[in-house]
C-alpha cells in the first residue's frame, strides 16, 4: 500500500532521520520482530515435528539415505554417526551366516518392494502426480541410493544383522505391507497407510472437484448478481462446519444410508470417508475457483461475446481456460485439506489398515493414525517416533502443495494478464 | 453493460442456432444442479442434526454435568472447557495477529522479500493439517517448554510438562492465527489514505498515526478476526487430541495447568468410544447441535460485520 504514496514514505523517513524518536524506533522494531515470528513458527513446527521422528533414523543406516533425500543434511554428518552406530558392533556375530543371509534377504525385501510400488502406481499416477513425486524419494530413494554409496555393503550387513536379531527397529519394517505398531514384532508398513490415504483422497477429490468447480462456474458466470450474493455465503457457511461435525454426520447418517443403498459389508469405509471429506473440501475448492474465475478481466468475456459466442461457450472456452491456474491451485489446496484431515478420517473410514483397492473397504489414513495412536504411545518409543515421522511427511507434503499453488499459479497468472 | 450483452445474446439466439440454445441450457443446468446439490446437502446436514438433537436439547442439558458414566446428563464441563480454551487462545492470538497485520499493511515495503516470506508463512500456516499443530504442541509446548519449566523450576516434578489448557490454547492460537491476520489486514486496508495523510500532515509520527487513527478505525476488523478465530477454535479437535483435552472430568478446571473437556472432543469420544453408542445417540446429536449453533452463529456475526466493513470500503 505504501508504494502508492511514495511521498508519505519519504516524508516519514526523513523526519525520522532528522529527529530520532525512541518510541517510534521501538514500535517499528517490535512490530517487525513479532511479524517475523510467523516465519519462525513455520520453521519451529518443522524442526520440532521432525526432531521427534529422528530416533527412527538411527537404527538402519539406509534410513539415513532417507533423511538425506528429505532433509538434505551435508554428507559430512554421515561418517560421524557411523562410528556410534550400535549395530556395527553386532557385525562380527552375524558375519558367519552373513553372505547367505544377505543374499537370501535381499530378494525378499527388495523383491517385494517393486511389486508394491507397481501395485501403487496405477492408482496414483492417474490423478495425483504430486503425491507420487512425493512418494518416490521415500521408496525408490533407498533402493537407488544404496548401490551408489561406497559403504553400501556395510549397510547391508548392518541391516541384515539387525534383521536377524529380530529387532523391531529395523528399517525393513517400514516396507512391510502391514501396520501393526503394537505387538511383539511391530511392523510399521507405511505403504498400507499410504494406500489408504490416497484412496480416500482420490475419492474425495473425484466428488468434490467437479461439483465445486461447476458450482463456481455457475456462480461467477451465469448467476444474477442477487443470486450470487445468496449462493456465496451459503456455500461458504459449509466451511464453518467443524470437521468433527461432518465426521459425526458421516458416521451416524451417511454410513447407514449408503450401506442401505449399496449393500456393502463394512459400514465405515474409504467411500464414506471420501464423501465426508468431499464436504470439507468443497468450500475451499469452490471459494478459490470462484475467485479465480471472477478475476478474469471483463475484456475476455466481452471479446468472446462480441465474436458471437454464447454465454456458456464463453464460460467454458474462454473464462475457464484463462482461470486454469487458479482452479489448479484450488484443487491442490483441496487435496491438502483432504490429505491432512484427521477427525473425519478417524470417525468415518473404519481405521483398518488393509491393503486393497476396493473403495468399500475400511482404510486407515496417515492423519487418523497419528490422531488415534499418539495418545497410547510412550515417549521415545519407535512407535512414537514413527508417528512423528508421518507427521513430518504430512507437513512436507502440505508445505509443498502450498508452495506449488502459490508460486506456479502466481507466475502463470502474471504471465497471462501482463506478459502478453 | 450487462444489458447490452444480454440483448446481443438474445438477438443471436432468436435468429439462428436454436440447437445451441438447448445445449447451452443443458450445460448451464448442470452447473446449476451442482450449486443446488451443495446447498441441499448443507441443509440436509443441518436439518438432520437439528431434528435428532432437538429432544435432548434444553437448558438443563447445557447446564448439567454428565452422569452415569457419560451415558446421561449434560455437557456443562465440555462447554466451559471450550469457552476457556477459546478465551486463552484469543488472548494469545489476537495481539500477535493484529501486530503482524499492522506490519504487513503499514511497515512492510512493497517488494520486500521479508514481507513476502511472512505472507508465505502465514499462508502455509493456514494449510498445514491441524493434526500437525497437535504434534507440534506435544513436541514443543509440552515436552520442550513445559518440560523445560519443570526441570528448572519444579526440580523435574511433572507439572507443566503434561497436557493442559494453556498448551492446548497456545496450539490452537497458532492454528487460528492466519484467520485473524487476514481479517485485520483487510480492515486496515479499508482505512482511507486521506486519514493517514491528514494525521501525518498534522505532525503525528507514524506510530502515533497507527495508534490513534488506523487502529481505532479497524476495531471492527479485529473483532471479525477474533470471532472467526473463536468459531474455528471451538470446532477444531485434532490439535487438542493430545495437548490437553480430557475424556471425562468430574470438576471444572481450576487453573491453566489442568486438563479440560471440550465439545468437539466430547462428540468424538461419545460417538466412537462410548460404552453404549446407541443409548447416548440423542446426547451426541444434541452436543453436535450445540457446537454447530455456536460456530455457525459466530460465523454469521462475523459475516455481517465483515459485509459492513466492505460496504464502508466502497
Amino acid at each position: 500500500m505504501n508504494s502508492e504514496f511514495p511521498n508519505k514514505q519519504n516524508f516519514t523517513k526523513e523526519s525520522l532521520k532528522k529527529q530520532f524518536r525512541l518510541s517510534e524506533f521501538l514500535a517499528e522494531k517490535i512490530i517487525s520482530s513479532v511479524a517475523f515470528l510467523s516465519i519462525a513458527i513455520i520453521v519451529l513446527i518443522f524442526v520440532f515435528v521432525f526432531k521427534e521422528s529422528l530416533p527412527i533414523f538411527n537404527f538402519g543406516t539406509s534410513e539415513k539415505a532417507k533423511t538425506e533425500m528429505e532433509a538434505a543434511p551435508d554428507s559430512g554428518a554421515k561418517p560421524e554417526s557411523y562410528g556410534s552406530e550400535p549395530t556395527e558392533e553386532l557385525k562380527p556375530e552375524t558375519y558367519g551366516s552373513e553372505p547367505v543371509a544377505n543374499e537370501e534377504l535381499k530378494p525378499e525385501t527388495y523383491g517385494s518392494e517393486p511389486v508394491t510400488n507397481e501395485d501403487l502406481k496405477p492408482e496414483t499416477y492417474g490423478s495425483e502426480p504430486v503425491t507420487n513425486e512425493d512418494l518416490k524419494p521415500e521408496t525408490y530413494g533407498d533402493v537407488k541410493a544404496e548401490p551408489t554409496v561406497a559403504a553400501s555393503s556395510d549397510e547391508m550387513k548392518e541391516v541384515v544383522g539387525s534383521n536377524n536379531e529380530g529387532a523391531d527397529k529395523t528399517w525393513s519394517t517400514f516396507f512391510t505391507t502391514e501396520w501393526v505398531p503394537v505387538s511383539e514384532h511391530p511392523r510399521f508398513g507405511l505403504i498400507a497407510l499410504l494406500i489408504g490415504t490416497l484412496k480416500v483422497t482420490i475419492i474425495a477429490m473425484l466428488i468434490a472437484g467437479p461439483i465445486a468447480i461447476l458450482a463456481a462456474i455457475y456462480t461467477s458466470c451465469f448467476a444474477s448478481k442477487r443470486a450470487k450474493e445468496i449462493i456465496k455465503p451459503i456455500i461458504e457457511m459449509l466451511a464453518a462446519f467443524p470437521s468433527v461435525v461432518i465426521g459425526f454426520f458421516a458416521l451416524m447418517v451417511l454410513a447407514t444410508f449408503f450401506q442401505d443403498v449399496f449393500g456393502y459389508e463394512s459400514r465405515l469405509n474409504a467411500f464414506i470417508g471420501g464423501v465426508a471429506m468431499a464436504l470439507a473440501a468443497i468450500p475451499i475448492i469452490y471459494t478459490i475457483s470462484e475467485d479465480a474465475l471472477s478475476a478474469i478481466p471483463k475484456t475476455f468475456t466481452e471479446a468472446s461475446l462480441a465474436l458471437g459466442a454464447s454465454k456458456w461457450q464463453t464460460a467454458f472456452f474462454v473464462i475457464l481456460p484463462a482461470a486454469t491456474p487458479g482452479i489448479f491451485a484450488a484443487l491442490l489446496l483441496g487435496v491438502g485439506r483432504v490429505f491432512g484431515e484427521t477427525m473425519i478420517a478417524l470417525m468415518a473410514t473404519g481405521n483398518a489398515a488393509l491393503l486393497s483397492a476396493n473403495p468399500f473397504e475400511s482404510v486407515r489414513t496417515f492423519a487418523a493414525t497419528i490422531g488415534s495412536e499418539m495418545a497410547e504411545t510412550v515417549f521415545g518409543e519407535t512407535h512414537y517416533s514413527v508417528l512423528f515421522f508421518i507427521g513430518s511427511l504430512l507437513f512436507i507434503f502440505s508445505f509443498a502443495l502450498n508452495a506449488v499453488a502459490e508460486f506456479y499459479v502466481k507466475g502463470k497468472l502474471i504471465k497471462k494478464f501482463q506478459g502478453k | 453493460m450487462n444489458t447490452v450483452i444480454n440483448e446481443t445474446e438474445n438477438h443471436f439466439f432468436s435468429n439462428k442456432k436454436k440447437g445451441v440454445d438447448v445445449k447451452g441450457k443443458f450445460i448451464i443446468g448442470i452447473t446449476q444442479i451442482a450449486v443446488l446439490l451443495i446447498i441441499a446437502v448443507l441443509f440436509i446436514i443441518l436439518g438432520i442434526i437439528i431434528y435428532e438433537g432437538r429432544e435432548k436439547f434444553s437448558w438443563e442439558f447445557i447446564s448439567s454435568f454428565p452422569t452415569n458414566g457419560m451415558t446421561e446428563g449434560g455437557i456443562f464441563p465440555a462447554l466451559i472447557g471450550t469457552f476457556i480454551l477459546v478465551i486463552v487462545m484469543s488472548i494469545a492470538a489476537v495481539p500477535f495477529g493484529t501486530i503482524t497485520a499492522i506490519y504487513l499493511t503499514e511497515y512492510a515495503k512493497e517488494n520486500s522479500k521479508i514481507a513476502a516470506a511472512v505472507r508465505f508463512s502465514i499462508r502455509t500456516l493456514a494449510v498445514v493439517p491441524s493434526i500437525i499443530f497437535g504434534l507440534f504442541g506435544l513436541g514443543f509446548f509440552i515436552q520442550f517448554v513445559g518440560g523445560g519449566i519443570d526441570k528448572t523450576f519444579n526440580a523435574g516434578q511433572l507439572h507443566w510438562g503434561q497436557p493442559n489448557i494453556l498448551w492446548a490454547s497456545l496450539t490452537m492460537a497458532l492454528l487460528t492465527l492466519p484467520v485473524i491476520i487476514v481479517s485485520v489486514e483487510e480492515a486496515l486496508k479499508t482505512i482511507p489514505r486521506e486519514l493517514r495523510e491528514a494525521s501525518l500532515a498534522l505532525g503525528a509520527t507514524k506510530w502515533q498515526t497507527i495508534k490513534n487513527v488506523v487502529l481505532p478505525g479497524s476495531i471492527s476488523g479485529i473483532m471479525t478476526g477474533t470471532i472467526l478465530a473463536v468459531s474455528r477454535g471451538a470446532g477444531e479437535v485434532a490439535p487438542i487430541l493430545f495437548t490437553g483435552a480430557a475424556y471425562y472430568l468430574a470438576t471444572l478446571p481450576e487453573s491453566l495447568s489442568d486438563q479440560f473437556m471440550n465439545l468437539g472432543y466430547h462428540i468424538y469420544i461419545m460417538s466412537t468410544q462410548s460404552s453404549d453408542v446407541e443409548k447416548t445417540m440423542p446426547i451426541q446429536f444434541a452436543t453436535t447441535l450445540v457446537l454447530l449453533i455456536l460456530t455457525l452463529s459466530l460465523n454469521l456475526v462475523a459475516v455481517i460485520i465483515r459485509s459492513r466493513i466492505r460496504r464502508r470500503a466502497k
